[in-house]
C-alpha cells in the first residue's frame, strides 16, 4: 500500500505511450488526468500500481495510464480486480468503468464488492449511456430518455448508485463530476488511502450521444457536499443526500465509515505474509503432506 | 476372481447411511482391504431414498461392482427396493423392531435384530445402523478391534459418543455370533496402506500439493466437495479461499489471481461452467494461467444434481466465443485426481492456457482406497518462463512478445520496469490493443499464430497413450475420464470369457494426440467407444480429431454409472452386430415413481 508520506511524483510518469482515443471533448479526459495528477501526489510507483477495468469506451482507460493494467471483460472489472489483490496486497489496485459496465451487467459484482469490502478504488464513469456501442438507455439513464433503444422514451426507472452503494455497506461512497477537476482529485485521493472498498462515481458526459446530461446541464446542477455543512460519517445523512436529483444534484464524499473494520485482504489469515503472488517456493513441505494424508487413514 | 464383497446401505437421507458406510469402509481401508464406494442419492436434505455401495476385496479395484452381496437396510423403502437384488449366500441385516422382512431369494441369510433389546429402551432410532455396522462386521469375519480404532480415531473429541457407538456395535457383533452364520471366506488382510478419500478431496489437496495459493468457487454439487477441503485447510496451508457470489466472478476472480503470480485454481459443475466460459477466452487471449475444474453431472440446466454424465465434452471444447488454444484433460480415476492437478497447473502456466479439468460426479464424490505412497509425492512444479526481478538497465519488456515457441516469458505485476496492460482486445507484442483504432490484418494473424503455436510444443511434452489389456486383440473399447476403471474390469471379464478385446483410454482431449491414436488404432477390427452420454461427444471427438469412425457404441445416460456387467453385456452385442448399445440400470431398487402432480392422470409413473 503507498502510504502518505511518499514523495510526490509529476503526473507525467502515468502518461501512456498511447494517447486517448475518446472522442474530443469526452468526460473520460479529465477522470485520466486527475488519476494521473492523484497518484502522483500520494507518490505511488508505477509497478505497484495495477488498474483494472472491462469493456467499454472508459474502460479504455488502463491503455492510456502508465502502471501494470487489465482491460478484461465487460462487466467483470471488480472480481479480477478482486482476485489481483488477493493475489498481491501489497500494490494498489483501481478498477474503473462505465456505469453500463458496472452497474448494468456488473452489477452483482458491484453488489457484493462492497459487501466484501476488499480494498479497491472503483471509479465509475457515469455518461448515463451506453456509448461504445453507439447510445443506447443505461441503469442511469433517466426515466422518459429518449436514445437509440428507447426512441420513445426510457420506461424503466433510473438506478441510484449511490443509495445502492451505502445500503450494499460501502464504507466510503463519492461522486465527482469530470468538469470540477480539483474536486475530483481530492475525492480520488481520499478514495485511494481508504483502508477499504471505495466507490467514486464520476459523471463523465458523453458528448456524441446524450444530448440530455450533458457538461453544462450538470454545472448548473451539482453543488459541492462540501460547502454544505454534511457530516460525512453519518449514514443516514449520506442516504439523504443521495436521493436529491434534479435541479440540485450533490458531489462529494458522501459517507466516510469513521471506524472501518479490517478489509477483506487485511484481514485473510493467507495474506499476513509475502504477497501469495509473489512466493515463489510452492508446494507443501513433507511434513504438512503427512499431516493432511493422516486425515484419510 | 479375487476374494470380494459388496455391500449395500439403504435408507433415507439423514438415516446416516453414509457414515456407517464410512466407519466400516475405513476399518477396511486399516487392513490394507481395497475399498471403492459409491453413494447413489438425490437432491434433497432429508427423506427419499440414498444407496451406498461400498466394494471390498483382496485386489485392487476401481469401480463400485455389479453383484451386491450385503444389505443392510435402515428402512422399509430399502427392504422393498433391494432385497431382491441379494442372490444365494447373500444376507440382508434389518432391525425387527422397525421392518417388516420382505420375500428373499433361496439361500439368502435375513439377519433380523431386536434393536432396542440389543441398544436398550432409551437409544436413539439413528443408532441401528451402528448396531448394523456389527453385526455386519461379525458376518465378514472382521475383527472388532479395526471397528473400535475407527470409531476411536472419527469421535476423537466425542468420548462419550465413541462409548455409546462401541456398546452399540459390540451388542450388534455379539448378537450376530449367536445367531447368525458368517460368510465361509473372510477377506484376507494385506500389507498395503491405504488412504480412504473422494475424488474431490484429491483434487483440492492435488492442487494444495501443486502450490496452489488462490482458490475461488461458488457453491454447486458436485463440486462443492474441492471448496469444503480448500475451506478448512486454506488457513493452515495459505491458501486464500473465496466464495464469490456467482461462477463468473469465480473465474475473473481467479483469472485476476493468476495473472498476478499466484497459482489459481477454480471448480464447478457444468452449469456453472456455462458461466464461467467467456472468461475461458480472456484466459487465453490474456494468455494467463488458470485451471478450471468442471465436474460433470447429468444435464443439460440442473437436470440430475447428483448423478453421473460425461455430458459437457463439447462444452468444454466450445467453451468461449473465439478460436483459440486451451487444454482440456480428463483424471480417468479418483487416484488419478490427485496428480491431474499437479500437471494441469504446469501445462497452464509453461504455456500460459487455460486448463478445463474434466471431473464427473463418479470421481468426485466415489470414495477409493489409494495408496499413501501414491499420496506422498512431491511434484515437479514447472511454472515456466516468468519475471519476478528487474536486474537493471533497459528492458525493452513486451509482454507478449513473438517467439518461435509462441511462449512470451511472463513480467508478474509488481516487477518493476515491465509494465504492460493485458488486454481481452486483441493487441500486439506490447500489449496495446489493435482492435479499434489501430487494426492491422498482418499484427492479428502474427498474433494468433503466436498463440496457437505453444500448442505444438504442449503436444509433444504429453505422456502417450496405452492399449491396456492383451494387445493382440483387435477390438479396442476407446474411452475418456471416469470409465477407465469399470471398463478394464469388463476387458478382464471379457477376456477371461474368451472375448478378446482391449482398452484405450484417452486422458488429453485438447490438443488431441492425433498421430498417437491413429498408430493404435490403426489395424483395429472394432473400435468400441464406451461413455456416458447420449448422443456420443466423445464418439464424435475421436472422429473429428482423428477420423476415426467407431464401428460400435455403449453408451449410458440414465444417471447412474456404469458397472462392469453393463460394459460386457454392451461388448457382447455389439461384437453381435448392434451398433448401438444405450445400458440401463434395471434394477428396481434404483427407480423412485413421483407422486402424482396436479393434471398428472396416471399414478404409475415409470419414468
Amino acid at each position: 500500500m503507498p502510504t502518505a508520506v511518499a514523495a510526490p511524483r509529476d503526473a507525467k510518469v502515468f502518461k501512456a505511450e498511447v494517447p486517448p482515443d475518446w472522442c474530443p471533448g469526452c468526460g473520460d479526459y479529465g477522470v485520466l488526468t486527475v488519476l494521473q495528477r492523484a497518484c502522483g501526489e500520494l507518490g505511488i510507483l508505477n509497478h505497484e500500481l495495477m488498474v483494472v477495468s472491462g469493456i467499454g469506451c472508459s474502460s479504455n482507460l488502463p491503455g492510456f495510464f502508465k502502471s501494470y493494467g487489465m482491460h478484461s471483460l465487460h462487466g467483470r472489472s471488480l472480481p479480477v480486480a478482486t482476485g489481483a489483490k488477493i493475489a498481491n496486497h501489497e500494490m494498489t489496485v483501481i478498477a474503473c468503468g462505465g456505469d453500463g459496465d458496472g452497474y448494468g451487467i456488473g452489477q452483482g459484482h458491484f453488489i457484493h464488492s462492497m459487501r466484501r469490502n476488499i480494498n479497491l478504488t472503483y471509479i465509475v464513469m457515469d455518461n448515463e449511456i451506453y456509448g461504445l456501442t453507439t447510445g443506447q438507455t443505461s441503469p442511469t439513464s433517466e426515466t422518459g430518455m429518449k436514445t437509440k433503444s428507447t426512441p420513445n422514451g426510457n420506461p424503466e426507472g433510473q438506478l441510484n448508485p449511490i443509495a445502492l452503494a451505502l445500503a450494499a455497506g460501502c464504507g466510503f461512497v463519492a461522486r465527482g463530476f469530470s468538469g470540477d477537476i480539483n474536486h475530483l482529485k481530492s475525492l480520488y485521493t481520499q478514495a485511494i488511502q481508504y483502508p477499504g472498498f471505495a466507490l467514486i462515481d464520476v459523471f463523465s458526459p458523453c458528448v456524441t450521444f446524450n444530448k440530455q446530461n450533458t457538461f453544462g446541464w450538470f454545472k448548473e446542477r451539482v453543488y459541492k457536499l462540501e460547502e454544505k455543512s454534511h457530516d460525512v460519517t453519518n449514514w443516514n445523512a449520506a442516504m439523504d443526500r443521495s436521493k436529491e436529483w434534479g435541479a440540485q444534484i450533490p458531489i462529494g464524499v458522501f459517507y466516510k465509515n469513521p471506524s472501518p473494520k479490517p478489509s477483506l485482504d487485511a484481514a485473510d489469515p493467507a495474506l499476513q505474509g509475502q504477497a501469495l503472488g509473489r512466493q515463489t517456493k510452492l508446494g507443501l513441505t513433507k511434513e504438512q503432506r503427512h499431516k493432511l494424508i493422516e486425515e484419510y487413514v | 476372481m479375487a476374494n470380494e464383497i459388496i455391500i449395500g446401505i439403504g435408507g433415507a437421507a439423514g438415516d446416516g447411511n453414509a457414515s456407517a458406510g464410512n466407519i466400516l469402509a475405513q476399518a477396511s481401508a486399516r487392513q490394507g482391504i481395497s475399498v471403492y464406494a459409491y453413494n447413489s442419492y438425490q437432491s434433497l436434505i432429508r427423506g427419499g431414498h440414498s444407496y451406498l455401495r461400498i466394494r471390498l476385496s483382496e485386489k485392487k479395484i476401481t469401480n463400485h461392482g455389479d453383484q451386491v452381496s450385503a444389505l443392510i437396510t435402515l428402512n422399509q423403502d430399502s427392504m422393498n427396493r433391494h432385497l431382491q437384488e441379494l442372490v444365494s449366500g447373500g444376507f440382508c441385516i434389518y432391525n425387527s423392531d422397525k421392518l417388516k422382512p420382505g420375500t428373499a431369494a433361496a439361500g439368502v441369510q435375513m439377519c433380523a435384530f431386536p434393536f432396542y433389546e440389543l441398544a436398550g429402551n432409551d437409544a436413539l432410532p439413528i443408532m441401528q445402523n451402528t448396531v448394523s455396522i456389527g453385526i455386519l462386521t461379525r458376518m465378514i469375519g472382521m475383527d472388532f478391534s479395526y471397528l473400535q480404532s475407527v470409531f476411536e480415531h472419527t469421535f476423537a473429541k466425542k468420548p462419550q459418543l465413541v462409548a455409546s457407538n462401541l456398546k452399540a456395535a459390540r451388542a450388534g457383533y455379539d448378537y450376530a455370533e449367536k445367531n447368525f452364520k458368517p460368510i465361509p471366506n473372510p477377506l484376507k488382510k494385506t500389507s498395503d496402506k491405504l488412504a480412504f478419500v473422494t475424488g474431490n478431496e484429491l483434487l483440492a489437496m492435488g492442487a494444495a500439493n501443486a502450490g496452489c495459493k488462490v482458490y475461488c468457487a461458488y457453491p454447486m454439487s458436485p463440486a462443492s466437495g474441492v471448496l469444503h477441503w480448500m475451506g478448512s485447510h486454506g488457513k493452515e496451508l495459505g491458501i486464500c479461499v473465496r466464495q464469490v457470489e456467482d461462477e463468473i466472478g469465480v473465474i475473473n476472480m481467479t483469472i485476476g489471481a493468476a495473472q498476478m503470480g499466484t497459482r489459481a485454481m477454480c471448480a464447478t459443475s457444468g452449469g456453472g461452467f456455462a458461466l464461467m466460459t467467456e472468461a475461458i477466452g480472456m484466459a487465453s487471449i490474456m494468455e494467463i494461467p488458470i485451471v478450471a475444474i468442471n465436474v460433470m453431472r447429468g444435464g443439460p440446466s440442473t437436470g440430475l444434481p447428483t448423478k453421473q454424465e460425461q455430458g459437457d465434452l463439447n462444452q468444454a471444447i466450445g467453451a468461449s466465443p473465439g478460436d483459440f488454444p486451451r487444454v482440456i484433460l480428463a483424471p480417468t480415476s479418483i487416484p488419478d485426481c490427485y496428480r491431474t492437478v499437479a500437471e494441469s497447473f504446469n501445462l497452464a502456466e509453461k504455456y500460459q492456457v487455460p486448463v478445463i479439468l474434466l471431473s464427473d460426479l463418479l470421481m468426485s464424490e466415489g470414495t477409493e482406497t489409494v495408496g499413501v505412497d501414491w499420496l506422498d509425492w512431491e511434484p515437479k512444479i514447472d511454472r515456466g518462463e516468468m519475471i519476478f526481478e528487474y536486474n537493471g538497465g533497459p528492458t525493452n519488456y513486451y509482454r507478449y512478445k513473438d517467439t518461435p515457441s509462441g511462449v512470451s516469458p511472463r513480467a508478474i505485476p509488481g516487477t518493476p520496469e515491465h509494465l504492460y496492460v493485458s488486454a481481452t482486445d486483441e493487441h500486439d507484442e506490447d500489449g496495446v490493443t489493435i482492435s479499434d483504432v489501430y487494426t492491422d490484418p498482418i499484427i492479428r494473424k502474427k498474433m494468433v499464430d503466436k498463440r496457437s503455436r505453444k500448442m505444438t510444443a504442449l503436444l509433444k511434452e504429453l505422456p502417450v497413450p496405452k492399449i491396456e489389456g492383451p494387445a493382440d486383440a483387435d477390438t479396442t473399447l476407446v474411452t475418456y475420464g471416469s470409465t477407465w476403471g469399470v471398463v478394464n474390469e469388463a476387458v478382464e471379464q471379457l477376456n477371461k470369457e474368451g472375448i478378446k478385446v482391449n482398452h484405450l483410454s484417452i486422458k488429453y482431449l485438447v490438443p488431441f494426440q492425433e498421430k498417437e491414436v491413429i498408430e493404435l488404432l490403426k489395424n483395429k477390427k472394432k473400435i468400441i467407444v464406451v461413455e456416458m452420454n447420449k448422443s456420443g461427444q466423445f464418439a464424435r471427438h475421436l472422429r473429428a480429431e482423428a477420423g476415426i469412425t467407431a464401428h460400435g457404441h455403449v453408451r449410458k445416460y440414465d444417471g447412474e454409472p456404469f458397472e462392469p456387467k453393463h460394459v460386457v453385456a454392451g461388448v457382447k452385442e455389439v461384437l453381435k452386430g448392434k451398433e448401438l448399445v444405450e445400458s440401463q440400470s434395471v434394477e428396481a431398487g434404483w427407480r423412485t415413481p413421483h407422486p402424482p402432480g396436479p393434471g398428472v392422470l396416471s399414478t404409475s409413473s415409470t419414468h
